[in-house]
């Protein structure tokens, strides 16, 4: 196994218990992030992007069923810490969470500045004049000025919540980073500041990232890799450079038709059909009825193929 | 009303290939009181305002939000009286038609909201949904209704469409959501669509999908369509002109193409900047963003509402007087000094 790496996982699965069935959000999911850099998730809505998150951080709601693998933080399993360990060591200390439409979710009636100070506290054993000291410097790194510390939530922008929501995140100094759909709610100019500020955390904290989404287009601000998760499962795990030059699987390359562009007249596709239920998953490749390479193969679940360096699990490539 | 709309049909046959739609210097400002009734300034959400659609002509409005494009659209539906100015449509101005006039109106236009869960009743089923603007709309045959119903739900293709009819708004995936919208907003065989961000709370590929259906209704029944949104880049596969608006203003308009490689106002030159483009060398470089966020509507700034935000501001003009607009390039109108 390689060594060094930030964070590994292996083998995730998180299912869910409802009156239907199981649901298979997450279901074997492997990859490797390193130090410094950033991973986008990409997928469709409903392809478990943000159960795979909740599982890393081990947020399980109530009807959690099968929640097995391993996560390698810095080598360590942190799966087998018990929830007190991990609560003091893991969540918020070492990675942390934007939730999605997480400039929604502060607190509407504490002031910003004590809703970013309070992790601090709890986590660092630091007084609350300290834990000032670094909500001001966190709110410098994010770009909100600094008397909007003893403002309210309702009296700021969305763009400057979304950045109070990132500064919270940011304000333990954690090793990684997971950003669920962090500007999908947000204006244009507002997502391009958003990301300018990430990319200078990025360079000046050297902070990893996990960033999921399903906007193509703004993800690549971000990216150094791109993993593509389809019906609980990741597809295809690339560089960038090479994922958006060509995608591999037959489900990104559809994935990156459908980005409408500014410049150039080829018009965006549509993919036909729905992703499948999670709960009554088809066997062999989950891609298969919607692909238009399928062939006589696909009925079997296809493997993992690494080919020049990146992994795409379809038969195409064996 | 017979008689008006006979008197009308004269003027129609003119303008056929010309106005269906004409707003002159619209102005929607709402007052805010202090206290219950002092006053207390006005939120000048649209200030003045003028553009033409033409029969079977789509046109984007694109925007941040709070800049007045969502104040624009519901005046043009006739939810908000404007302050000043007109909105003239098939030859009538808004501003004289009584409520008959209005429901007149209202079966001429159809409206596509953002939030299609939002905007579906969740105790009516999809036929319940249709059938109301025709009961509404005085459509008594039941046949009839139903026969507009299977054809309504057809050009959206949600068939087989009894397999839908009995639906609940919650039973359907977001993409058939919209579909009904859709599908509701053309019921009354409208010429006129107003369409609010349609496609931004879909995903990536449903959008597409989603985009396309509208072109083809547009294409099909000829159309006039206003597209609201934010997403430049969604602009084109739709529209044949472009509006940028920016605090109330009309700043740019011109056609799709001019907008998109030739942009003139610093605004517009921001929006594409900002709009992404999936290449992975975008994460090695900052965007240049204007900084700052859009002005206040109530106070908004002297001259140009954009100055304090323009790399490019010229002291002592920008930051005084208002500037008009002027066209650099023929049928593209830019309200910019720079270009005087």
């Amino acid at each position: 196994m390689a060594q060094n790496k930030l964070l590994r996982i292996e083998d995730m699965v998180l299912h869910f218990n409802t009156t239907h069935g199981t649901v298979q959000a997450v279901d074997g999911v492997n990859f490797e992030l390193d130090y410094n850099r950033a991973v986008v998730v990409l997928g469709e809505s409903g392809c478990g992007k943000s159960s795979l998150a909740k599982a890393i951080l081990r947020l399980l709601p109530r009807n959690a069923g099968t929640y097995s693998g391993h996560v390698y933080l810095n080598d360590k399993d942190i799966m087998t810490l018990d929830e007190e360990e991990f609560r003091q060591n893991v969540r918020w200390a070492a990675i942390s969470m934007v939730p999605q439409a997480a400039m929604n979710a502060l607190n509407p009636v504490i002031r910003v500045g004590d809703q970013v100070a309070e992790p601090a506290m709890v986590h660092l054993g630091i007084n609350k004049a300290e834990a000032f000291g670094l909500v001001r410097k966190m709110f410098q790194h994010v770009g909100v000025p600094e008397d909007f510390i003893t403002r309210y939530p309702f009296e700021l922008s969305g763009g400057m919540r979304q950045r109070v929501a990132i500064a919270m995140a940011l304000v333990t100094s954690p090793v990684l980073i997971i950003l669920d759909e962090p500007t999908s709610a947000l204006d244009v100019l507002t997502q391009a500041n958003i990301f300018n500020v990430l990319k200078r955390i990025k360079k000046e904290l050297g902070a990893s990232f996990i960033l999921i989404t399903h906007d193509i287009a703004t993800s690549s601000e971000l990216a150094d890799d791109v993993a593509v998760m389809y019906a609980g499962q990741i597809v295809e795990m690339s560089d960038a450079h090479s994922f958006f030059a060509m995608p591999l699987h037959p489900y990104s390359k559809k994935l990156m038709a459908s980005v409408p562009r500014l410049h150039g007249d080829k018009e965006p596709e549509f993919i036909v059909g729905r992703p499948p239920s999670l709960i009554d998953l088809p066997k062999g490749c989950r891609f298969a009825d919607r692909c238009p390479s399928r062939f006589e193969k696909c009925v079997q679940d296809p493997p993992v193929i690494e080919k020049d360096g990146r992994k795409v699990k379809c038969w195409l490539y064996s | 009303m017979v008689a008006v709309e006979k008197k009308d049909a004269v003027v129609k046959e003119e303008n056929k290939e010309t106005t269906l739609l004409s707003i002159n210097d619209l102005h929607v400002w709402f007052e805010l009181r202090r206290f219950g009734f002092g006053r207390a300034g006005n939120v000048k959400a649209v200030d003045g305002v003028t553009f033409d659609i033409h029969h079977g002509e789509a046109i984007a409005v694109v925007g941040e939000s709070g800049c007045g494009k969502s104040s624009l659209m519901k005046t043009i539906l006739g939810l908000y009286k404007p302050t000043k100015g007109d909105i003239v449509f098939d030859g009538k101005n808004l501003k004289d038609l009584d409520v008959q006039g209005m429901h007149w109106y209202h079966a001429r236009v159809g409206y596509i909201q953002q939030d299609p869960y939002g905007a579906l009743p969740p105790f009516m089923n999809v036929k319940r949904i249709l059938e109301e603007p025709l009961i509404v709309g005085g459509v008594k045959s039941k046949e009839e209704r139903a026969r507009r119903i299977n054809t309504a739900l057809e050009e959206v293709k949600l068939s087989p469409v009894e397999d839908f009819l009995p639906k609940f708004p919650h039973m359907l995936s977001g993409g058939q959501q919209q579909r009904v919208v859709i599908a509701r907003a053309m019921i009354m065989e409208p010429k006129f669509l107003v369409a609010d961000e349609p496609v931004s709370m879909l995903d990536a590929s449903v959008r597409v999908e989603i985009l396309r259906l509208l072109r083809g209704l547009q294409e099909r029944h000829n159309l006039s369509v206003i597209y609201i949104t934010h997403d430049l880049s969604t602009v084109s596969y739709f529209a044949a002109r472009i509006f940028v608006m920016y605090a109330g203003n009309l700043v740019e308009k011109a056609k799709v193409r001019q907008v998109i490689d030739n942009p003139l106002h610093p605004y517009t030159v921001a929006l594409l900047t900002g709009t992404s483009e999936p290449d992975a060398r975008n994460a090695e470089s900052f965007k240049e963003i204007p900084p700052g966020e859009p002005p206040s509507l109530v106070n908004p700034p002297p001259g140009c509402r954009f100055h304090p935000r323009c790399s490019k501001m010229i002291d002592g003009l920008c930051n005084v007087e208002e500037p008009i607009d002027f066209e650099p390039e023929p049928g593209h109108l830019v309200a910019c000094w720079l270009y005087k």
